[in-house]
């Protein structure tokens, strides 16, 4: 029997003022109940728009309705079939503009709760069939790298060791997981998550080599020479860029990569870590990205008593997630719309006083088919801040472009590939933000696939 | 061999420790002016260093360093057998030797120690090369003879004259310039304000010159940003774009301040030490 309530179930959450002072996840996730009812509230209808609105075509109709009779280790292991990292996406995909953004009940309403469902199923699995064995996959012989720990190479990993392929995963950080432990905080995607899946990873025997600069301590060349048949580069997106103003290396100005790296991978919000932090008491944070308001948040939980997120156009177009907004205004973070810094000032001794911004206000659409913002003359304000954290995209790191023989860059400066991810050198497959520049995590799962699909096909030859 | 474990440790003076560690990874592809991030265990901190040597065949690099703030001061706690949970390298543009012919390095105190792979790696590729060595006082001379073996002159300073020669390095490279000597470039490793004033010397000779920067940093790789430094009037990242650059073009005094920032929570950690434990953090 179809749920005909219009509305999601809603999802159990920490309160506001308890959770902005803790770093414990704020969406507790839906019981068996509600999971039930609000897996009763899918139509299961013909054409399954849902499905064709995720990058990884998760058969979502069909996990749904196992989570609505109740069967919930089968809606996971449907789930699973295509998607590697469940429990990451039912977390952080944006779902509003995928899977959920297409849902027919979203047309009278609010589409069914989707990723809220998928979390639930895989943390129903995780909690009651966790600890099962997992069995080695049957090796096919075939030796693959992947370069990158991150959510585009653990999706690749995962498909290729399951066609039997044998993966090294090389990774730069002392810890895998890429984004998903630098970036994305504690509060939105529990770290012992992505550790519980590439510890799955493993037990199928992918091997991870941490400490490992892909471009340093090894070429993709020299890997090639090495036995690998075939070469994976799922790097990220790479360098921060900085708004080229005035003050921007005064003491306090940091990246946004940097803020979140400093708390999320170096655990500078536990006192047994040593990891040094700026302990800003009023903060601001340019863009209005996901990583701006993981930045924001963070910087809430940190002590800050006020923190701003500094957006150059209007709220119609900030582009993080609904979602993410919605808990950075409950936790009471300050929203400055059409404001753009034009400089940061500093004391005598270097450190950040405020930045200096100007009102905007919109125009005609631009390239991007957003509103131009302008600058309202003589609207200079100075906001008292001793902290500024720049959160505006990044530039694409070229170390593996320079580093390997005649691979060949786009027009975005990332590594060129086909609609295959394959690269112009035969073998060398590239997936994620290295190619397209600063995505989403599920996009680079989609890409990982696909990649994964590509090298299969390759070797098979 | 274990990974990451200190094979040998020798205390070059008070404050200056030379290690070797079996890190095969990264001795495969050392080069000189390249450098590692370390991290003592699980919950420290990720330090830049430049590496003193490696030996490729041994699997092996050299790291000498200073005790100044907290993982130097767990570094100290660390004896042979011990291994680092993680380095990983090498980082950084490695030095520049193309082209030269004859070169002054200037090293300025714990600087030595990362001036000496570089000195000694243009000798090894048969550059003519003058070392400056300077230090405060006679106790703190560090690497006499590994410089005297692999430099074509080397020249020992103090400060306060209780050792060799009574000078500022500055002022042996204005006596070396005056001498006639001609170099095609000048490398600076040691104090920013030593650089910086180095580097002035250069420059008004028309010499090029270069300096080895250090800047906090977490990943190596240009992910954080946090060791941007102006150079030319251009942002740049110290871990992608250097170590080195050209020494005339750095902001120096912004370069000074931004090495400052942690300064403070330095201090703490520091001071927050020595009450249970007697040490940093203890070992098993």
């Amino acid at each position: 029997m179809i749920n005909l309530v219009n509305e999601k179930n809603p999802m159990p959450e920490q309160k506001p003022d308890v959770r902005n002072k803790n770093f414990l996840e704020v969406a507790e996730g839906y019981t068996e109940d509600m999971a039930v009812r609000e897996a009763l509230r899918c139509l299961q209808c013909r054409k399954h728009p849902c499905t064709s609105g995720c990058p990884v075509s998760v058969r979502i109709p069909e996990f749904v309705s196992k989570i609505a009779e109740g069967e919930f280790e089968e809606a996971y292991q449907i789930i699973k079939t295509t998607n590697s990292l469940p429990a990451v996406c039912g977390r952080v995909c944006p779902q509003e503009n995928q899977c959920e953004g297409k849902c027919v009940r979203g047309v009278k309403g609010e589409p069914v709760g989707i990723g809220r469902l998928e979390r639930f199923a895989a943390d129903w699995h995780a909690a009651n069939f966790g600890d099962e064995e997992i069995e080695p996959a049957q090796s096919n012989g075939h030796k693959v790298a992947v370069i990158g720990a991150g959510p585009a190479g653990l999706s690749c990993a995962g498909d290729l060791v399951n066609k039997g392929y044998e993966v090294t995963v090389f990774e730069s950080l002392h810890k895998t997981g890429g984004v998903l432990v630098y970036g994305i905080p504690e509060f939105r995607l529990p770290k012992a998550i992505v550790a519980a899946e590439v510890k799955a990873l493993e037990a199928k025997g992918v091997k991870f080599v941490t400490d490992a600069v892909v471009g340093r301590s090894v070429t993709v060349d020299e890997l090639m020479e090495d036995g690998f048949e075939s070469v994976f580069i799922g790097t990220g997106a790479g360098l921060p860029s900085f708004m080229k103003i005035p003050g921007e290396n005064l003491l306090g100005v940091c990246s946004a990569n940097e803020y979140l790296s400093r708390i999320n991978l170096m655990k500078a919000y536990l006192p047994e870590y040593d990891t040094p932090i700026m302990h800003g008491n009023k903060i601001a944070v340019v863009g209005g990205g996901n990583v701006a308001m993981d930045a924001a948040r963070c910087a809430k939980r940190m002590g800050a008593e006020d923190v701003y997120i500094i957006y150059r156009r209007s709220a119609e177009e900030i582009p993080a997630r609904a979602e993410e907004i919605h808990h950075a205004v409950e936790e009471g973070i300050d929203f400055r719309y059409l404001t753009n810094p034009v400089q940061v000032v500093g004391d005598e001794n270097g450190y950040v006083t405020g930045i200096e911004c100007v009102k905007m206000e919109l125009g005609e659409p631009d390239a991007s088919g957003r509103r131009r913002p302008i600058e309202i003359k003589d609207s200079n304000f100075i906001l008292e801040v001793d902290t500024v954290i720049m959160s505006i995209g990044t530039k694409l790191n070229k170390l593996i472009l320079e580093t390997t023989e005649n691979l060949e860059a786009n027009d975005r400066g990332g590594i060129g590939v086909d609609g295959k991810a394959a690269t112009n050198r035969p073998g060398i497959f590239a997936g994620g933000d290295a190619v397209t520049g600063a995505a989403t995590v599920i996009k680079a799962m989609g890409a990982g696939k696909v990649a994964a699909a590509g090298i299969d096909e390759f070797l098979s030859k | 061999m274990k990974m990451y474990e200190i094979l040998s440790k020798r205390k070059l003076n008070h404050d200056i420790t030379w290690l070797v560690i079996y890190a095969p990874m990264v001795a495969r592809k050392a080069k000189p002016g390249q450098f590692i991030i370390l991290l003592t265990d699980e919950y420290g901190e990720r330090i830049p260093l430049t590496m003193a040597g490696h030996n490729s065949e041994e699997g092996t690099i050299d790291l000498i360093y200073a005790t100044v703030g907290r993982t130097t001061m767990l570094m100290d706690q660390m004896g042979e057998g011990d291994t680092f949970f993680s380095i990983v390298g090498p980082l950084g543009k490695p030095t520049h030797m193309e082209g030269l012919k004859r070169v002054c390095v200037v090293g300025g105190g714990t600087g030595n120690a990362l001036a000496y792979p570089i000195a000694a790696g243009m000798h090894n590729h048969g550059i003519q090369v003058d070392m400056i060595s300077g230090f405060k006082n006679k106790d703190l001379v560090i690497l006499e003879e590994e410089f005297t073996a692999n430099t074509d002159r080397t020249f020992v300073v103090t400060d306060d004259g209780s050792y060799k020669e009574k000078a500022f390095t500055t002022d042996k490279l204005k006596s070396l310039l005056a001498e006639g000597n001609e170099y095609d470039e000048i490398i600076a490793v040691g104090p920013p304000i030593m650089m910086k004033l180095i580097c002035q010397i250069a420059q008004e000779a028309g010499i090029p010159c270069v300096a080895s920067l250090t800047a906090y940093m977490i990943d190596g790789t240009g992910m954080c940003g946090g060791c941007r430094a102006s150079i030319g009037g251009e942002d740049k990242f110290v871990c992608v774009d250097g170590p080195e650059f050209d020494g005339t073009l750095v902001d120096w005094d912004e370069l000074i301040q931004r090495n400052s920032y942690y300064r403070e929570q330095e201090a703490h950690d520091r001071e927050h030490v020595c009450r249970l434990t007697g040490g940093v953090r203890y070992y098993d």
